[in-house]
């Protein structure tokens, strides 16, 4: 590489001042500009990946990247990379990133990847070049309404043993105050059932006036858009605001912090627009009604979601929940709110898992799991329906089986409020 | 290289299959369908045809539930034509019947190579390309993992037990049933296929309904259970112990 020509004028005549000798001094454009810029110009030209172009590689990211933390990947490796003429679309960078916002949050260049990722992805996808789980959860979606391939019709089978009447809007035939958005992982998961059985404990103790859309409603599809399936959002995103569209109510309260982030800004692009709460938000305004009969006396620490912390700014809605809980001893892990770490599922990483084991040296979840062990916590307290299974399993790969127990903030309340008869503790 | 591929729903099992024990029927309205997964595999080996060699290939289906996506997925994933073939038909058509009404169709086109999954999981009066092939009088062969054109043929992979392989090869035109693609079949974004079906048109050709031979089926029913596995629980000593008695009240043990 050459070092930079410094060209020198006897005199020039700048906005009529004249400048002699080494005031007019210039340098030759550096080394910088001279890279073949083919491969990032077609990037850029990507509606929606223009800002990856903005990147001054000022590294920022790369320190605040969860999965650089695992592995080698960060917005600015994936600029220089490109830069270098790799191209991103055969990269396996690609798929790496979960959209948990943590790099926007500090880009000086605002370098948004949230922007960046869903657009270069959906070209990869038109073209069949993603990675096959990631395909296959997206085919399940398309046919079932849940990546998880389950059938439609028994999205609403978990309320027969839910213990209390969970009323489907179908059935119902009447306005309702509360429309509950459930999701796919609380409708299908065994430990995300037992969160929505909690959850709708907790609403029947309040006496909350509310129905679900059951078989009618499908996945929210934040998720498979952040991954690149822009065309199976619009199909959800219009299927369920077409069902939406048969009742009425009041708001919508969502178990899922992804389908919050859809309601809130993508699905009014579609003409739904809905007052819309995530259920910690709504039951945090309700804590006066609640009354508490039963202890929880353990050391409790909160992983905020990106999706409800980072992306929509609600850090305090769950911690007033479980401060509220008698007995807890709430610690906040150094990773928390807005520099919180991420689970791995967010971004398509839910379907990614076996994909990204090839370029990490831990999953995401196990990470974070360890540093709730380090934080001496004895619970690890969720509102995401990732969450659950993602953190469940990352305790037993890490060998805390017995020493950390997750649980949704649902299953806490339901249990100091005497709905449950008993924690899922870690034993 | 003119290619058919002949294309159907099949009952989604991840659904149960909807049955009236009592009148020993099924009950085809009431279940969910999804792309036969062997006619998925003979698209993408007929597309891979195409790409390697050059072809125009044609998916064709007969019109019951959901054949329109059917038929866009597969212009989306790079099929040339979509033919739906239309009359008085609906989900209960037997193979036999749908047999017929593709080679009513099919006879009157001038296409060289014809691919359809080798089998299907409806398959209870044989499999599609066999019947297509003999109501035809084309030649005919089946479980085939590869199609490659040579010359005016083709050349074909076909497995046998055993692990044995032939290659065959045949003069067109030809029918072949696809046991698996050359690579899996490719995915069609959903927003590729909704392009696909406000841009493209699907030819719709009517074909009567003729009287077939048919089978008849006394009764369609659930398999019954003769017998329970018998969980054995317990500590490690008292597992073990039954797991050794139950060897030996079996005989099962080698001596």
């Amino acid at each position: 590489m050459q070092k930079a020509k410094p060209i020198e004028l006897d005199v020039a005549v700048v906005d009529g001042v004249e400048l002699k000798g080494s005031w007019n001094r210039m340098f030759e454009p550096r080394a910088i500009s001279e890279y073949d810029l083919s491969i990032l110009d077609e990037i850029t030209a990507i509606p929606g990946a223009e800002s990856l172009g903005y990147c001054y590689q000022c590294g920022k990211c790369t320190g605040v990247c969860p999965v650089d933390t695992v592995g080698d990947y960060s917005p600015r490796k994936i600029f220089r990379r490109t830069q270098l003429g790799i191209s991103l679309m055969d990269s396996p960078d690609l798929w790496l990133c979960t959209t948990c916002r943590n790099c926007l949050r500090v880009c000086p260049k605002e370098v948004n990847m949230i922007d960046i990722m869903p657009a270069v992805r959906e070209r990869a996808v038109l073209e069949g070049n993603a990675p096959e789980e990631l395909l296959q959860a997206f085919e399940n979606t398309a046919r079932y309404g849940n990546p998880i391939g389950e059938p439609g019709r028994k999205r609403a089978e978990w309320t027969k043993s839910a213990g209390v009447s969970v009323p489907i809007m179908s059935q119902k035939k009447s306005p309702v105050d509360v429309l509950w958005f459930v999701e796919c992982y609380p409708s299908y998961h065994p430990r995300g059932k037992q969160a929505s059985t909690a959850l709708a404990r907790v609403f029947d103790s309040l006496h909350v006036d509310f129905g679900i859309l059951g078989n009618e409603e499908k996945c929210s599809g934040d998720s498979q858009r952040m991954a690149g399936e822009h065309g199976l959002f619009e199909m959800l995103a219009e299927h369920n605001i077409k069902m939406l569209s048969k009742y009425s109510f009041n708001q919508i309260v969502v178990t899922d912090p992804h389908a919050y982030n859809a309601f809130l800004h993508e699905y009014p692009k579609y003409g739904g627009e809905y007052v819309v709460q995530h259920y910690t938000q709504y039951l945090s305004q309700r804590l006066p009604d609640m009354s508490f009969t039963h202890d929880i006396p353990y050391r409790v620490t909160f992983h905020d979601p990106c999706y409800l912390g980072r992306h929509n700014g609600e850090y305090d809605a769950p911690r007033q929940l479980l401060k509220a809980l008698p007995g807890v001893d709430l610690v906040e892990m150094g990773h928390c709110r807005e520099t919180s770490y991420c689970c791995g599922g967010g971004g398509g990483g839910m379907w990614l898992d076996s994909f990204t084991r090839d370029y990490a040296s831990e999953r995401l979840s196990e990470r974070r799991v360890k540093e709730a062990v380090e934080y001496g916590a004895d619970i690890l307290a969720v509102s995401c329906p990732y969450e659950v299974p993602r953190f469940e399993d990352a305790v037993k790969s890490t060998g805390n089986a017995g020493k950390l127990a997750v649980m949704d903030i649902t299953e806490l309340l339901a249990y100091a409020m005497g709905l449950v008869d008993s924690l899922v503790m870690a034993n | 290289m003119h290619i058919a591929v002949l294309m159907k729903s099949v009952p989604d099992l991840v659904e149960d299959i909807a049955l009236d024990e009592h009148e020993g029927q099924i009950l085809f309205d009431e279940m969910s369908y999804v792309p036969s997964e062997w006619d998925d595999q003979a698209l993408e080996e007929a597309l891979v045809i195409k790409e390697e060699s050059g072809a125009e290939v044609t998916a064709v289906s007969i019109e019951t539930q959901d054949s329109d996506n059917l038929l866009f997925t597969a212009l989306a994933k790079g099929s040339d034509n979509a033919v739906k073939l239309v009359g008085d038909f609906d989900l209960s058509l037997t193979n036999r019947q749908r047999a017929q009404i593709f080679a009513d169709y099919l006879h009157k086109q001038p296409f060289d190579l014809i691919l359809s999954g080798v089998q299907a999981i409806d398959d209870v009066d044989g499999q599609i390309p066999g019947l297509v092939a003999g109501i035809m009088g084309w030649p005919h062969a089946s479980v085939v993992t590869e199609v490659r054109v040579k010359d005016q043929g083709i050349i074909l992979r076909q497995e046998y037990a055993g692990g044995l392989v032939a290659e065959i090869e045949s003069s067109t035109p030809v029918v072949v049933g696809i046991q698996a693609a050359r690579k899996p079949p490719r995915y069609a974004s959903i927003a590729k296929v909704r392009q696909v079906a406000k841009s493209r048109q699907i030819e719709e050709v009517e074909v009567p309904l003729s009287n077939v031979p048919a089978l008849t089926v006394r009764r369609f029913y659930k398999p019954v259970a003769s017998a329970h596995a018998e969980m054995v629980d317990g500590d490690v000593e008292d597992v073990a112990a039954r797991i050794a008695e139950i060897l030996q009240e079996r005989n099962l043990l080698r001596r």
